[in-house]
């Protein structure tokens, strides 16, 4: 855009937020400097028509918002204006303090996706007289990332628009395309989750953000095809599926002096012994305490019950066999 | 963010001007007198570039283009007050992305854990909600986790530049170790919180993740990280696995395949000398802080995962998995009936003696 076409188009801003009548594209032409033609040259007015297409597309892309009405039910032409009370940002009364909280807020995204609008975002409230400290800092910051589906999912859960992507989970070999009226988007843990109806399932569904291949995410049809539920808590849906896990299971686990610390942190009630300490270690799933305690090879040994006990050792004697394989098969004759 | 990717990078800077140009004059307007270096310097700007960008606001007005229907400003040395603003008085509102944007970051900073301020972030975001009007409902939520307390003892501690004794955890070598720190600052990365502190024992900048900090005490002596402490750049994450680290390929079973989710990992590939109808495993390829860590790794992951190299880490996998089935065959074994009672409701373990079994 050369300095006369922006030029142009700060003169096209004003004249129509100045406007309460709206005007025809004929009238722009007459007034704002920069579209002058002969409308009776086919070639000439239709150069005219596309250049002022293409200044009302940009307009509409900062976001000013261009209304098309009829000055008098007689006009059959469409005409333009803005209104004020639409395109102005209103007063907002920040405190220093929540001023700072603003500033520190909009720098968090500059490690991630939405730096440019946090950037241009403050611009509008520095533009509206509020002093935002550039060198404010708390003594602690989050650091934001996010993954690339991050903003298409937003937008459509937004425009309330049925997506679909292609999603990976390790567990399969090829992803699976799946389609979703998103509902919101949720950081939970450190994790980014979309949460919405699953057309596929019929049900609602959460998807990590991270499996969603390629961060591609693409838009189907029209927006504002759907409803996220009134009262939808979307933290309440991912945290289904990761919340605290119950563990009724009680063992007891014999510690070699001085090992397995991360064992000892975790157990339950610890008591020291001749042969070593006894760990009281609360479980909801025999196998998965069995891994745990795998890991400590013979700094830990199961006392009871028999189904851990049990489960340790058939994980051990596989373990064992595999890479007995492995070793023997390096080992030159 | 919905389309300025496909935009050609000079009609995204114009339309950037574009954008800068309309915020100009209520920048102005409320600043009257201000320096131009000043605003320059605030804006982001040259002060060339403001100049210019003065330059064309001053043709630019109303209809009729006459003298008193242009923008007009008045210079008065280096200072400069807007004197007719043409209706252009207000910034344009915030786009739905730039309201996504301030709102989801205030909450993010509401929601950390022992953050300062927390209630003039809760009062900013309500104001900018609320400015921000349909926009505000941002279809995005955050919970972070964390215990507050204890972020809040450590971010005490970094703004009472004093040093601390921790008792902390070292997942990397499972072991429990006294430190003398020097606490730099507080971070929340991945849904965790942690203090980088210079280490007096490590003698390094190390970061330390506040809920594997079991016991803290805050020491009558001031902070006095050297002035070599490095801080770390956090933009990539907490772990960059460095290349002189070693390099550990493992064998991985379909339920085991998870693990490439939660590490970083140099390379996946499914293995190419599996045949069909194998459960078609991976190679993972990862670098590993230590080859203990990956010993207990590898045998807490079971059966699903074996080494393929280094040699020697699949040797004491195998040693150490042997080792343990050994201690289970051990007559002595005090889950031997006759040799103890390791009923759980009995806390007071007394060592040999007579009891009845537990199977």
């Amino acid at each position: 855009m050369s300095r006369t076409r922006t030029e142009r188009l700060v003169n096209l801003v004003i004249c129509l937020l100045s406007t309460r009548r709206f005007l025809t594209a004929a009238q722009i032409a007459a007034t704002v400097p920069g579209y002058e033609h002969d409308p009776d040259d086919p070639r000439d007015h239709e150069a005219f028509q596309r250049k002022f297409e293409r200044d009302k597309a940009e307009l509409r892309e900062l976001g000013v918002p261009l209304e098309t009405g009829t000055a008098s039910a007689f006009d059959t032409e469409p005409g333009y204006r803005i209104a004020h009370r639409e395109y102005a940002l209103p007063e907002i009364p920040l405190e220093p303090d929540e001023a700072a909280a603003v500033g520190i807020a909009a720098r968090l995204w500059r490690h991630a996706g939405l730096a440019a609008a946090a950037s241009s975002g403050l611009a509008k409230l520095r533009a509206g007289g509020i002093d935002v400290d550039p060198q404010a800092t708390l003594d602690m910051e989050p650091v934001v990332t996010v993954d690339p589906a991050f903003a298409p999912l937003t937008s459509a859960a937004r425009d309330r628009r049925t997506v679909t992507f292609d999603y990976r989970v390790p567990e399969s070999d090829d992803p699976t395309s799946r389609r979703l009226q998103p509902w919101g988007v949720v950081c939970w843990r450190g994790r980014w989750y979309v949460v919405g109806h699953d057309l596929d399932r019929q049900a609602p569904r959460c998807f990590r953000l991270s499996r969603i291949v390629g961060g591609a995410v693409r838009p189907v049809g029209a927006p504002g095809t759907f409803e996220p539920p009134g009262d939808v808590d979307l933290i309440s849906y991912v945290a289904r599926w990761s919340g605290p896990v119950e563990r009724p299971g009680r063992a007891t686990v014999l510690v070699r002096p001085g090992r397995a610390a991360g064992l000892r942190r975790w157990a339950r009630e610890a008591t020291s012994g001749p042969d070593g300490d006894l760990l009281v270690l609360a479980y909801a799933d025999a196998e998965s305490l069995a891994g745990r305690l795998v890991g400590y090879g013979p700094d830990v040994r199961v006392l009871d019950p028999p189904e851990v006990r049990e489960a340790v050792i058939q994980r051990l004697k596989e373990i064992a066999t595999r890479h007995d394989e492995v070793v023997v098969a390096r080992t030159p004759v | 963010m919905t389309r300025p990717a496909q935009r050609s990078g000079a009609s995204r800077a114009s339309a950037d001007r574009l954008a800068r140009l309309l915020n100009l004059v209520p920048y102005l307007l409320a600043r009257p007198g201000i320096a131009v270096a000043e605003a320059a310097a605030d804006l982001g700007v040259t002060e060339r570039q403001l100049r210019e960008d003065l330059e064309l606001l001053w043709v630019c007005g109303l209809p009729g283009y006459g003298p008193g229907d242009l923008i007009d400003m008045a210079f008065d040395g280096d200072t400069v007050t807007i004197t007719y603003d043409a209706g252009i008085d207000r910034p344009l509102r915030l786009t739905p992305d730039e309201a996504l944007a301030l709102v989801v970051a205030l909450r993010m900073l509401a929601e950390t854990p022992g953050i300062a301020n927390r209630d003039a972030i809760e009062r900013a975001l309500a104001k900018i909600e609320s400015a921000a009007g349909d926009h505000a409902d941002a279809p995005v939520a955050v919970r972070l986790p964390g215990d507050s307390d204890r972020v809040e003892a450590l971010r005490g501690a970094v703004g009472r530049r004093r040093a601390l004794r921790i008792t902390y955890y070292t997942a990397a070598r499972d072991e429990t170790t006294e430190r003398t720190v020097d606490p730099i600052r507080v971070s929340v990365v991945g849904g965790h919180a942690y203090l980088e502190a210079w280490c007096r024992r490590a003698e390094s900048v190390r970061m330390f993740r506040a809920d594997r900090i079991d016991a803290l005490v805050e020491l009558d002596e001031p902070a006095a990280p050297p002035a070599q402490a490095q801080l770390h750049d956090l933009s990539a994450g907490i772990f960059r696995p460095s290349a002189d680290l070693p390099l550990v390929t493992l064998r991985v079973g379909r339920p085991a395949r998870w693990i490439t989710e939660y590490y970083p990992c140099e390379r996946v590939e499914p293995d190419p000398g599996a045949g069909a109808g194998s459960g078609r495993e991976w190679l993972v390829s990862l670098r590993v802080t230590d080859l203990d860590w990956a010993r207990r790794f590898v045998l807490g992951l079971g059966p699903e995962v074996t080494v393929v190299s280094p040699p020697e880490l699949a040797e004491q996998v195998r040693d150490q998995a042997a080792a343990a089935l050994n201690a289970y065959a051990d007559p002595a074994d005090p889950a031997d009936p006759a040799y103890a009672d390791p009923a759980p409701a009995d806390p007071g373990y007394a060592g040999p003696a007579g009891g009845t079994a537990s199977r």
